[in-house]
Formats: structure tokens, C-alpha cells, sequence
């Protein structure tokens, strides 16, 4: 894959990941050509176009376009899908995604694609896996925000220990977290933190 | 669930204005990211949002800047920059506080920092220096998150240079216990080999270990490596079919945790990845192809479900089944399924199944026969993309008597397009056909006037070369050509006396050019007619200067009467103080031939054909020239690339770590000799040289392309006819003539099934789109021959050796008294690439529109000669790096034919290319003291036949010294060709690709053939002295190092260690001082590599330099396997 870019259906780029380098200049180009060309499709209209010596591939979810571009040996249909289940991940993730979702937390929608994604290539097509790797990350901001008094003692002990890191999920904005992790002098697993966050 | 996502969104765009929503209430009321999103979606005008952006930026700017701000507020201000750059605007003074973010911040601020950096830079950005060290510290965290960043990181942009840095690293990660570590780490693997594939070399076979990894994740990974790999070189991974294939029915079969299903379908996306590295496999190769049937089968029954990601594997399936080696059976399920795209009402899949049918139809043109009323509704599909896709498949079925209706449809959509990819695409292709396929003069002289101002300026150079070359070389009797060319002069004539400012500047310059040559055909034309209506495009507004000379060029030709040189008198006047230099040029060429008559006829003679003219490519009647200048002091010219090396050098970054002792002392060299006398010879060269016997592939030439362009393009317009010869009569067309058509029309008439009268405008145009299509079903559709009957002529040329890089002294002469000689030099002929594609158009692209360089070719066979001293020892070639040798009794009777002058020389084993059933290719190569010689053995055990042989490599000079092109074997014999190589760019191992085309009992066929030969065949021994050694040392900027294993000897490990390496390699060893060991080599004659030997903790640290980039990698990779071998 060549890049990806969400618009909304105003032309309002939402996201954008380059996967082969270009100057600045030139992504403004193609974005803009682009956004031009898709939004000037009909909805009952082919997803897959011919742009320069590019296909492009995209899909409208509610009022935004996802568009990728990939090379002529590669698979259309494949590309669709890769699509569909990005927007099933941001989904999952942020339960019920809408735009707003995206445009309020688009690094979050960034750390997804990367986990999804990696240099063009599909890395992870397993959703469980893309998920757990996001909210292990997630789960330690969440940590640090809520303890930040803590903060200094958490930092030397991530750094110097392996972390184990358990997950669990309550429908929707309910989260239990906990967080153990081995000392190093003993073997049993000691949970020295169990905090519940509700919101 | 896709249902469930799009209902929540489309709820939502009324939410926009309405901030009580829980979700985004929570987000966007107390961050400053949401103030700026909200404040921007509350905007109206672009000039307001602009204001706004650029308050919020000289806000984050001077944040940034402050010293009190913690990391955590620096993650938000990042977050918000980057939101800035995603609207367009500029924020490049935070690139270095995201780098700053992601070295200095704990985990999460981190994660914002190298994300920041991922979306501001690019790969060759100067700032990723600075990531370098963080990048390499997270690696070696003890943070999994952290490395798992890294790696992140790592996968997207990272500066090529410093990939030695942290490869080691990364290496190690592939053992990690963790699998998204391991997967991470294969595809920074991945990266890395495609932007420096040497580097990774060395470690294909933990690449393999990748593929057998236990958890699928990793091993998917290790599929994109696998896939790139076999794309470059099937051959080599022929072993892993079978591994490809055991893996691929895992996972059809549902051997996969439930994880990697995806809307029930075991991992598509692997299956997809299995797929198409089979089809490359399997492609022209029927062994493996049949290892993969059964999978195919497989795959092909399973996907019946009717959901889009069914469909993308069984299309993916489609197109292996129709790549690789066909079986009936197979075909047949993929025919039907190809039918099931097509017909589907939805319109992907439609789009799909027209491009499978382009894809597939030169096999199986039946397939399009059975959709003809399909395609013809895609024709006129409300959808563009629909319609260009069945132009696309229009075009591969085009023949001699659908031509016409297909053209049509062409330039309807040509009409109609705006967009200037599909223009200058489309374009080309009805070009291609009506020069293939033209039913008669008018046909294609309108359509070519179509292409033209149609395609407009942006169309490839290659479409009105090819015409004019056509026009000017002819194509059928004379009469014929007379006509055309009158009636393109008729034509041309009428459009200038319109309004010729609509047409575009390349059309204007083919107008030019016909009607300064053919003018003259037509008889009632008086040339003063001709050059007032040129003289009209000289004052037209839009003309450029290029269109301007083409018109002066084509004035020049035309001034031979009296009144004509008073009208051309007048422009050459105003143009002879031109401030373009090249128009300035064409006007005083204009204003001297037109005043001198004699001279005129002499250089232009009219409507008659010039002798042929030879060129002397190598410019070394400028030899004296050169050699004064540089015994007057002048610096010796140095090749572009290596202007632009020396200038990298000087820029370069140092990155060896402080502290490092050089293992020469820096004492016995001063800074003034720091350019080492091999180091010069190899930039100063003259073409002096250019006898030597492979002076086209040696650096000690003058670089000559950079010379050639300064002559402007259209030098060669100047000259006139190339000679007239009678061209072959065309091939008719293979079936039947336009005016059977009636007969086609009937056979078709019942192929559609039951439609009402309506439809009868539908069916006329399928039969006039599919005729001829049916009846020759079994013919390959692409007609190759027809082409060929047009451009028989230029093969026949050839048949007179037309090689021109020849001796020197003897062209010379001939060049340098032509008055015009800088119009031989044609820029418009074909590169040579193109000839493994159209091998019988490659003689022809060698010569110029007038046939200069038809001349005889005079290449002595004397340099080869003298060179036949006895083999050194250490020039012995060991047998390992060739590939095995099954016929050993054959190998005996081909070494009999081997060369005399190369019999004294070690040759490789002979190993068999191609054969079939009368003829037998054979090749092996020859090593000689200062070239490398391919030579290739004909076996010919039918009768006689003629034969023409190339062979290319990308990487590779290949010289054929002292053969025709075409040469004729005799029947039961042996012919023997030589090659010399030179090497263009090191590699680890080059590959040869050829083709031979042989004529026998009037069938013409091809083969193709392939071979290899390892870098170390090019290596040589360079006997240097230790004083030496250390003054080219400092000079080469190239290098690499590594810890190789030392051998297990007692004592003297190193020497021993050493003696292999130099037997195996043919190294020098320079001398051995304690620990340390100095070895010398060199490519062929003039590219020298040093290493540095050193033992260290019981291995062996290797430091190899060289002022070639690559040639110490390449050559690190065969001294590993030099002594792993051992």
C-alpha cells in the first residue's frame, strides 16, 4: 500500500499515513486531486478508480471516506477489506466509532493503523492481537494519569521489570484494570495495584 | 457489524453543533486540542481558519520553546502540531521537539513523540539522524512497549545509512520470546531489504527460520519478505513451494486459531500472500506448478461463500491458476469463475471480472466470446472506471478487422477524458494499434491525426518518433509509400490552412517534419506555399521554441527554389538573433544552405537518399584535444556519478565511534595524497582507451551521455531519407480481409442468446467488435507477426552487422568533416531495454531516421588476442558456485569447442540453459586476467538455422566483440559465442538474462534463457605493497565491517584462515603482522577493495573498504561463506 487518507465528505482530510516517501508539496497535490475525484463519485459507483499510474481504493463509512492506494498487482478486494476491518477495530475500540471519535483522538486512531499496518503491509490481522497491544498501552496511561503521584516510582519499575499486564473488559466505558508484575526477588506474582476506573 | 457502524454514523453529523454528547463532550471541553478542533468547525471562511491555525501555531512555537515545559504538556502540544499539519499548515519547528519528545519522555510520551516524528518526516529527512541513538537505547530496553516502539518506528522511516547500526539488534529480536516482537522485527527486516537490500543478505536463512515460526502472526510477516524475494528471483526458492504449499492447505483447511478468521474465513489475507508467492513460483515452470494443483483445487471449492472476502481469494486464485503452468481442469473452474465476477450485479465485482478477463484472454480468447454482450454494456456503463477497463480489455483482442469500430470507441473515450494519466495511456495504445493494424492509408493517417491532437503534449516521445520513423522507413512497395506519405502531406496542408494554434506542439513538430520531407511529393504544390504556411507558425503565440526549430529544420529543407529563399532569408534574419541558442543555430543553418545552393543539394540532397554515414560514439577524434588539455593542467573529466560521490563524500557524516585506531598509521600519508594513484587512474581516464577491448563497460572512458544531450533534440531532423530500400510486402491479416465481414456477422448472430429486436444495434457492434475472434481462437491474439511485417525491414537491415561502438580511427575521419554531425546523434532511439521485448525492433533502434548507422562495423578480433598467458594458481575457480553439472560427457565435447584463446584460462562448468527438441544451449564462463568472457555454446542437432542471441543483465556491461547479431548454424554442429562482462554494480551474484530467436525451415521461435555467476568470478588479486595499501586505504569511502568466524587450526589461525580466503577468493595477501592481516583485491582491473583482518576474542573482525559503493558488502558476504563452507 502506497498511503492511506480519511476524509470527511466535506474534504476535510481526518487522518493520513504515507507509506512511501514524498515531499510535502506533493502529498498536498494528491490529497487534494484526490479528495476532488472521490467526492465527485457517485454512491453507486465502482470502489476502485485508476489515478495516475495508482489504484485507489475507498469506501464511504456515514460521512467518512477511506482511501488507499495500492500498486496494480495488488488485490482490490483485499484493500477493501483492509478498510472494513480497520473501521471494525476503531470500532471495537472506541465502541461505537464516529467521526468525532476520530477527530478528537486521531492519535488514537493512528496508534490502531500502526498496529495494524506496518509500512504498508498488513502486520496483524488478528483483532484480539491489534487490540491487546493498543490497550497494554493504554492501559499504563490510564495508570499514570490516575496515580500520577506516583509517577516517579512507576516509571523505574516499568523500566526495570517485565510488566504483565492484564486486561478486562466491561461493556462499554466500564474498565476494571489490573496490573501486576514479578519481583524480582520472589517468585509469586504480587498485585500491588488493582484500580478500578469507571467514568 | 459493518451495518451497526454505519448506522451510529450516519446519526452523527448532527452532533457536530451540539457539545452535549457524552462522548465527546468529555473530550473536546477540556483539552485544547478540542477549543482548536471546535474552533475550527465553528469557522466559515478559509481566511478565518487560516488566522486561527496561524494564532495556534505561534502559540505551540513559543511553548515549545519554553524551558518550563514538562514532556507531558510538550505530548499535547505535539499532538496539536501535528493536527495543524494535517490541515495543511506548516509546523516544521516541532520536527525536533518530537524527536526531543521521543528521546527524553517515559513510555507514553514517547508513543506521542515517535508517532509525531512517523507523520512529519520522511525518509530521507536530515532530522532521523538525530532518532538514531533513541531508536537503538528503546531497543535495548527492557521495556517491551518501549522496543515494540522501536520497532514501530523502525517498520516506517529510518535513514538508510544507519541501518548497520542497529541491524544487529534487530536481528537478535527475531529470537525473541515475545511474537509481536519477533513479527515487528521481521518486518523492520522487510524494510530494510527494500531499501538497502545488501545490507540484509547475510541473513536470509534467519528469513527461513521466520517462515517456520510457531506463532502464524510472525510467519505472515515473513511472507512479504518472501514475496519480494521471489519477485526479484523465482528461481532460487523453487525449494520452498512445497513448504508454501503445506502451509497454504493449513490454513484453507482451518488449521489456524480462530483469531486470524475474519468474518469466518480462515486468514484471507495470508492465503492471499500464499497465492500470489505460488503464482510467481509457478510461473513457465510445470514441476512446481504441479505441486500446487491440488491446493488450487482446494482453495477454489472452499470459497463459495457469497462475501466479498471469498471473492478476493478466489480472484487472487483465478490469476495464479492463469500464471502458472495451465491444467485443464483447473482452467475450466477458474473460466467459471471468472463468468461469476462478471455477470454479478455488483459493480466491483464487475470491474474485477473484466480485469481477470484482460488478464486472461490472450490465453483463452473464447472467455471474451462468451461475455461479448456483457462487455459491450460495460461499454456503455454509466461508470468511467467500467468503460476503461473494457477499452482495456478491447484493446488485447483487437485485430485486423475489429480494428476500426475498437479504435473508435478508443478515441471517443479520448475525447471525453480529462484526466491526463488515461490520455497519454490510451493514447499510446491506439497508436500501437493503428500502426498494427491500419486497413488502409486514409484509416490511419486520420487516426494518427486523432492521437495527436488528442493526446496533446503530454503524450510519450516514443508515439511520433515510431510514426515518422514509420513514414520515413515505409512499410510496403514503394507506391504504396508515396501515397501515404502524399496523403499525410494533404492532410498536414489542409490543417495548417485552418486554425492550426489549436493543435498541440508535438503534432506541429510531425506536421514540420512531413512537410519539410515529403513537400515535395505532391506536384501543384509550390514550396513557397509550404514555407509561408510555416512561417505562420513561427508568429503564432503559443509556439514554443522547440516547435520553432522543428519548423526552421524543416524550412532548411524546403529553400531550394528562388522566391522560396527570399521568404526563408527573411525568417532566417530575424532569427539569427535569437536568444535561444539552439533556434539561433537552425537559423544560420538556414540562412548558409539557402545562399549556397551546392552546398544545399550536397547536404539535402531532394527527395534523394543520403549515403550512410558513420558515427563515431566514442568521440575520439577529440583525443588529441583532450590530451593537450590535460597536459596544459586541466582536471580530467570525471563520470557524473562520480562528481556526485566525491560530493556526498565531502558531506557525508563520519560514523565510525571516536577512538577507533585506523589499522594503518595516518603518518606515512599526507593529506595531499589522499587520492591514491589507482584512485586517479580510474577517473582520468581518455577515450584514448577506448580501443581496449571492452571500452564500452570500463571506467577508463569518457562518459559519454552527458555530452550527447547538450546537441539539442532535433538534430537528427536535418538529415534527410534513410535509404530507400524495398520493404517485405505486409503480412496480410491472418484470416479474413474487412470485406468478409458479412460472413463474420452471420457466424455470430446466433452466439447471444434470445434477444428481442432491441437489442440488434448491441449485437451488430459485437460482431463487428468480436469478428475474427471466434475463428482464430487457437491463434495467439496479440499479433506478433503483423507487427513484424511492418517492421520486417529493420531486421533485414541487420543482417549486415550494425554494432557500431567500433574502432575508433577508422570513423573518425568521416565524422568530423560532416558538416552536421551533431544531427547523428539520434536521442529519440529506443533504449536498449526494450529489446528483450521486441527483439526484432532492436537492430532498428540503433539506427538514425537516415540511416547512419547502417554502416559495416569493423571489430578486429586482435585485441583478444595476446592475452592467452597460463592461469595462476590462485585464479582457480572452485567448483562450489556453480550449480551442479548432470552431464559430464556432454561438458567434455563442449570444452573441445571452447575458444582456443581462452583455453589456457579456468572456466566454470558448462551447464545446459535451454534446449529443445534441435537445439541445445550451453553456457559456462572464462576468467581471464582482465575480463570475464560468457561463452555460450549452440548445439544445433536438426538442420541449419539462423540465430540471433542476446543477452542483458542490469548489473552487467555485456560486449559481444566480434559477432553479427544474425549468424547462421550449420546443422549438427557447434557454434560458440563469446561475451565479455563487465561489471556495471556490484552484487553478490549477478544474472544474466538472454533470449534466442532462431529461424529454422521458415518457422521463427524463441527461448529464454537465464544465468548466473557469482561476484568472486570477478575478483582478481591486486599486488600491492604494504606503503600502498595504506595510502588507498584513507582514500576509499566505502566500507564495512563484521566479526567472521576464524578457523580451528592450532597455530597460525590467521594465516590459515587467510590462505583459504585467498584460495577460495583469489585474494593477495599483502602481508601478515601479528594479529593483524592485510588483503588486497580488486574487480577485474580497476576497482579495488582492501580488507583488514584482525583477530579479536577468537573471531575474526573484518574491515573491508572500497571506493566502489557495495563491492565491500558484496564481497563480506562471500568470504562468510568462503570459510562457513570450509
Amino acid at each position: 500500500m502506497q498511503f492511506m487518507l480519511l476524509f470527511s465528505r466535506q474534504g476535510k482530510l481526518r487522518l493520513q499515513k504515507w507509506y512511501v516517501p514524498l515531499s510535502d508539496k506533493e502529498k498536498k497535490k494528491i490529497t487534494r486531486e484526490l479528495v476532488q475525484t472521490v467526492l465527485a463519485r457517485k454512491p453507486k459507483m465502482c470502489s476502485f478508480l485508476e489515478w495516475r499510474d495508482l489504484k485507489i481504493v475507498y469506501k464511504r463509512y456515514a460521512s467518512l471516506y477511506f482511501c488507499c492506494a495500492i500498486e496494480d498487482q495488488d488485490n482490490e478486494l483485499i484493500t477493501l477489506e483492509i478498510i472494513h476491518r480497520y473501521v471494525e477495530l476503531l470500532d471495537k475500540y472506541f465502541g461505537s466509532v464516529c467521526e468525532l471519535d476520530i477527530i478528537f483522538n486521531f492519535e488514537k486512531a493512528y496508534f490502531i493503523l500502526d498496529e495494524f499496518l506496518l509500512g504498508g503491509e498488513a502486520q496483524e490481522t488478528s483483532k484480539k492481537n491489534v487490540l491487546k497491544a493498543i490497550e497494554q498501552a493504554d492501559l499504563l496511561q490510564e495508570i499514570f494519569e490516575r496515580a500520577s503521584f506516583q509517577h516517579l516510582l512507576w516509571d523505574s519499575i516499568i523500566t526495570h521489570h517485565d510488566i504483565h499486564v492484564t486486561f478486562l473488559r466491561i461493556p462499554k466505558k466500564q474498565r476494571l484494570l489490573a496490573a501486576s508484575w514479578r519481583k524480582s526477588d520472589s517468585h509469586k506474582n504480587a498485585l500491588l495495584l488493582c484500580s478500578s476506573l469507571a467514568s | 457489524m459493518s451495518d451497526v457502524v454505519e448506522k451510529t454514523l450516519t446519526a452523527l453529523p448532527s452532533l457536530l453543533s451540539l457539545d452535549s454528547q457524552p462522548g465527546s463532550a468529555k473530550l473536546s471541553s477540556n483539552s485544547k486540542l478540542g477549543n482548536l478542533i471546535r474552533g475550527i468547525t465553528e469557522l466559515t471562511s478559509k481566511h478565518e481558519e487560516e488566522k486561527l491555525i496561524q494564532h495556534e501555531l505561534s502559540s505551540i512555537k513559543e511553548q515549545v520553546s519554553s524551558p518550563n515545559t514538562t514532556m507531558r504538556q510538550m505530548r499535547e502540544l505535539m499532538v496539536r502540531a501535528v493536527y495543524c499539519e494535517m490541515l495543511g499548515y506548516e509546523a516544521s519547528f516541532s520536527y525536533i521537539h518530537a524527536i526531543k519528545l521521543a528521546q527524553q519522555g517515559n513510555v507514553l510520551e514517547k508513543r506521542v513523540g515517535y508517532l509525531a516524528v512517523s507523520l512529519f518526516l520522511n525518509e530521507n529527512h536530515e532530522l532521523l539522524l538525530l532518532l538514531v541513538n533513541t531508536v537503538l537505547k528503546d531497543l535495548q530496553s527492557t521495556n517491551l512497549i518501549e522496543v515494540c516502539m522501536a520497532l514501530t518506528v523502525v517498520c516506517q522511516i529510518f535513514p538508510k545509512d544507519m541501518i548497520p547500526a542497529i541491524l544487529p539488534i534487530v536481528e537478535e529480536k527475531l529470537n525473541h520470546p515475545k511474537e509481536i516482537i519477533r513479527r515487528k522485527a521481521v518486518l523492520a527486516l522487510h524494510k530494510f531489504y527494500l531499501i538497502a537490500p545488501n545490507q540484509v543478505q547475510h541473513i536470509h536463512n534467519k528469513f527461513r527460520k521466520a517462515l517456520c515460526d510457531k506463532d502464524p502472526g510472525v510467519m505472515t510477516a515473513s511472507l512479504h519478505i518472501y514475496l519480494q524475494l521471489i519477485q526479484e528471483n523465482a528461481e532460487a526458492y523453487k525449494d520452498l513451494t512445497a513448504s508454501f504449499v503445506t502451509i497454504l492447505k493449513q490454513v484453507v483447511g482451518g488449521k489456524l486459531p480462530m483469531d486470524f478468521n475474519y468474518h469466518s474465513v480462515p486468514a484471507p489475507w495470508l492465503q492471499i500472500q500464499l497465492l500470489r508467492i505460488l503464482s510467481l513460483l509457478g510461473k513457465n515452470d510445470q514441476r512446481t506448478s504441479e505441486v500446487m494443483y491440488e491446493v488450487l483445487d482446494e482453495s477454489l471449492r472452499r470459497a463459495e461463500m457469497n462475501h466479498n472476502i471469498t471473492y478476493a481469494i478466489l480472484y487472487e486464485c483465478v490469476k495464479c491458476v492463469y500464471t502458472i503452468h495451465p491444467k485443464s481442469e483447473l482452467l475450466e473452474k477458474a473460466a467459471t469463475c471468472i463468468g461469476n465476477f462478471v455477470l454479478s450485479p455488483k459493480i466491483n465485482l464487475k470491474y474485477l471480472g473484466l480485469k481477470a478477463l484482460t488478464y486472461v484472454v490472450q490465453q483463452d480468447p473464447k472467455l471474451a466470446l462468451q461475455h461479448q454482450m456483457t462487455i459491450i454494456e460495460c461499454l456503455d456503463h454509466s461508470d468511467v472506471i467500467i468503460k476503461r477497463e473494457t477499452l482495456e480489455l478491447l484493446f488485447r483482442i483487437t485485430n485486423a478487422q475489429n480494428v476500426t469500430v475498437i479504435v473508435e470507441k478508443m478515441l471517443d473515450f479520448l475525447r471525453l477524458s480529462k484526466d491526463d494519466h488515461t490520455t497519454v495511456d490510451l493514447a499510446g495504445k491506439v497508436a500501437e494499434l493503428a500502426e498494427k493494424y491500419a486497413p488502409d492509408n486514409e484509416w490511419f493517417i486520420q487516426t494518427m491525426n486523432a492521437v495527436f491532437s488528442l493526446g496533446g503534449d503530454m503524450m510519450q516521445p516514443e508515439i511520433p518518433n515510431g510514426f515518422l520513423k514509420l513514414l520515413s522507413e515505409g512499410f510496403d512497395s514503394e507506391e504504396e509509400d508515396r501515397k501515404l506519405r502524399l496523403f499525410a502531406v494533404n492532410s498536414y496542408i489542409s490543417l495548417l490552412q485552418g486554425d492550426p494554434s489549436k493543435l498541440p506542439q508535438r503534432f506541429l513538430q510531425v506536421i514540420c517534419w512531413v512537410l519539410g520531407e515529403y513537400s515535395y511529393l505532391k506536384d501543384d504544390l509550390d514550396p513557397v506555399v509550404v514555407l509561408r504556411l510555416l512561417a505562420q507558425l513561427l508568429d503564432m503565440k503559443g509556439s514554443s521554441s522547440d516547435t520553432k526549430s522543428w519548423v526552421l529544420v524543416a524550412m532548411t529543407k524546403l529553400c531550394w527554389s528562388e522566391t522560396a529563399v527570399s521568404v526563408a532569408q527573411q525568417v532566417a534574419e530575424t532569427y539569427s538573433s535569437s536568444f535561444d541558442t539552439t533556434l539561433r543555430q537552425r537559423a544560420q543553418e538556414l540562412q548558409h544552405l539557402s545562399r549556397d545552393s551546392q552546398l544545399h543539394s550536397r547536404v539535402l540532397p531532394p527527395g534523394g537518399s543520403l549515403e550512410p554515414v558513420e558515427v563515431d560514439s566514442s568521440l575520439s577524434f577529440l583525443d588529441g584535444f583532450v590530451s593537450e588539455a590535460l597536459s596544459a593542467g586541466a582536471a580530467p573529466y570525471k563520470p557524473l556519478h562520480q562528481r556526485q560521490e566525491e560530493l556526498s563524500r565531502s558531506k557525508a557524516l563520519s560514523l565510525e565511534p571516536y577512538g577507533l585506531s585506523l589499522p594503518i598509521s595516518t603518518s606515512s600519508c599526507s593529506i595531499t595524497d589522499r587520492q591514491s594513484p589507482t584512485l586517479l587512474s580510474t577517473s582520468s581516464g581518455l577515450s584514448g582507451d577506448s580501443t581496449d577491448f571492452s571500452h564500452r563497460g570500463s571506467s577508463t572512458t569518457l562518459k559519454l551521455d552527458g555530452v550527447r544531450r547538450v546537441w539539442g533534440r532535433e538534430g537528427y531532423l536535418a538529415q534527410k531519407e534513410p535509404v530507400e530500400e524495398v520493404a517485405q510486402v505486409e503480412i496480410p491479416s491472418p484470416l479474413r480481409s474487412p470485406g468478409q465481414q458479412g460472413d463474420a456477422d452471420s457466424c455470430h448472430s446466433r452466439t447471444p442468446t434470445a434477444n428481442p429486436e432491441g437489442d440488434r444495434e448491441k449485437q451488430q457492434l459485437a460482431s463487428s467488435l468480436f469478428g475474427g475472434l471466434s475463428s482464430q481462437s487457437s491463434v495467439c491474439l496479440m499479433e506478433k507477426s503483423e507487427r513484424f511485417g511492418r517492421k520486417a525491414k529493420g531486421q533485414r537491415a541487420s543482417s549486415t552487422p550494425n554494432e557500431q561502438r567500433s574502432d575508433p580511427s577508422v570513423s573518425s575521419s568521416s565524422a568530423v568533416d560532416n558538416l552536421l554531425c551533431n544531427n547523428l546523434l539520434e536521442e529519440n532511439s529506443e533504449p536498449i531495454d526494450s529489446s528483450t521485448k521486441q527483439t526484432f525492433q532492436h537492430p532498428q533502434s540503433l539506427r538514425v531516421p537516415n540511416g547512419a548507422c547502417d554502416a559495416e562495423a569493423i571489430i578486429s578480433d586482435d585485441d583478444t588476442k595476446g592475452r592467452n598467458r597460463p592461469v595462476s594458481p590462485e585464479e582457480h575457480v572452485e567448483g562450489d558456485d556453480f550449480p551442479p553439472c548432470e552431464d559430464k560427457s556432454k561438458d567434455l565435447s563442449l570444452t573441445a569447442h571452447l575458444p582456443a584463446e581462452l583455453s589456457g584460462f579456468s572456466h566454470s562448468e558448462i551447464i545446459p540453459l535451454c534446449s529443445n527438441r534441435s537445439l541445445d544451449l550451453s553456457a559456462c564462463h572464462v576468467q581471464t586476467d582482465n575480463t570475464v568472457v560468457l561463452v555460450v555454446f549452440v548445439t544445433n542437432s536438426s538442420e541449419d538455422a539462423n540465430l540471433q542471441i542476446q543477452v542483458l543483465s542490469e548489473e552487467l556491461e555485456v560486449c559481444c566483440p566480434c559477432e553479427s547479431p544474425v549468424e547462421e548454424v550449420r546443422g549438427h554442429s557447434v557454434s560458440v559465442r563469446q561475451y565479455s562482462l563487465t561489471v556495471k554494480r556490484p552484487l553478490v551474484h549477478f544474472e544474466l538474462v538472454g533470449r534466442l530467436s532462431y529461424s529454422a525451415a521458415g518457422t521463427l521461435q524463441s527461448m529464454q534463457f537465464s544465468y548466473k555467476l557469482p561476484l568472486t568470478s570477478f575478483i582478481r588479486p591486486l599486488t600491492v605493497s604494504t606503503e600502498e595499501y595504506g595510502s588507498m586505504w584513507l582514500a576509499f569511502s566505502h566500507d564495512t565491517k563484521q566479526n567472521l568466524t576464524l578457523m580451528k587450526e592450532e597455530q597460525e589461525p590467521l594465516s590459515a584462515t587467510l590462505n583459504a580466503l585467498k584460495k577460495k577468493l583469489s585474494l593477495h595477501v599483502v602481508e601478515i603482522i601479528g594479529v593483524e592481516g592485510l588483503v588486497a583485491c580488486s574487480l577485474l582491473q580497476d576497482q579495488p577493495c582492501l580488507m583488514h583482518c584482525r583477530v579479536h576474542a577468537g573471531r575474526l573482525a573484518v574491515w573491508l573498504r572500497s571506493p566502489v559503493a557495495d563491492l565491500p558488502d558484496c564481497l563480506l558476504y562471500h568470504c562468510q561463506r568462503a570459510l562457513q563452507e570450509h
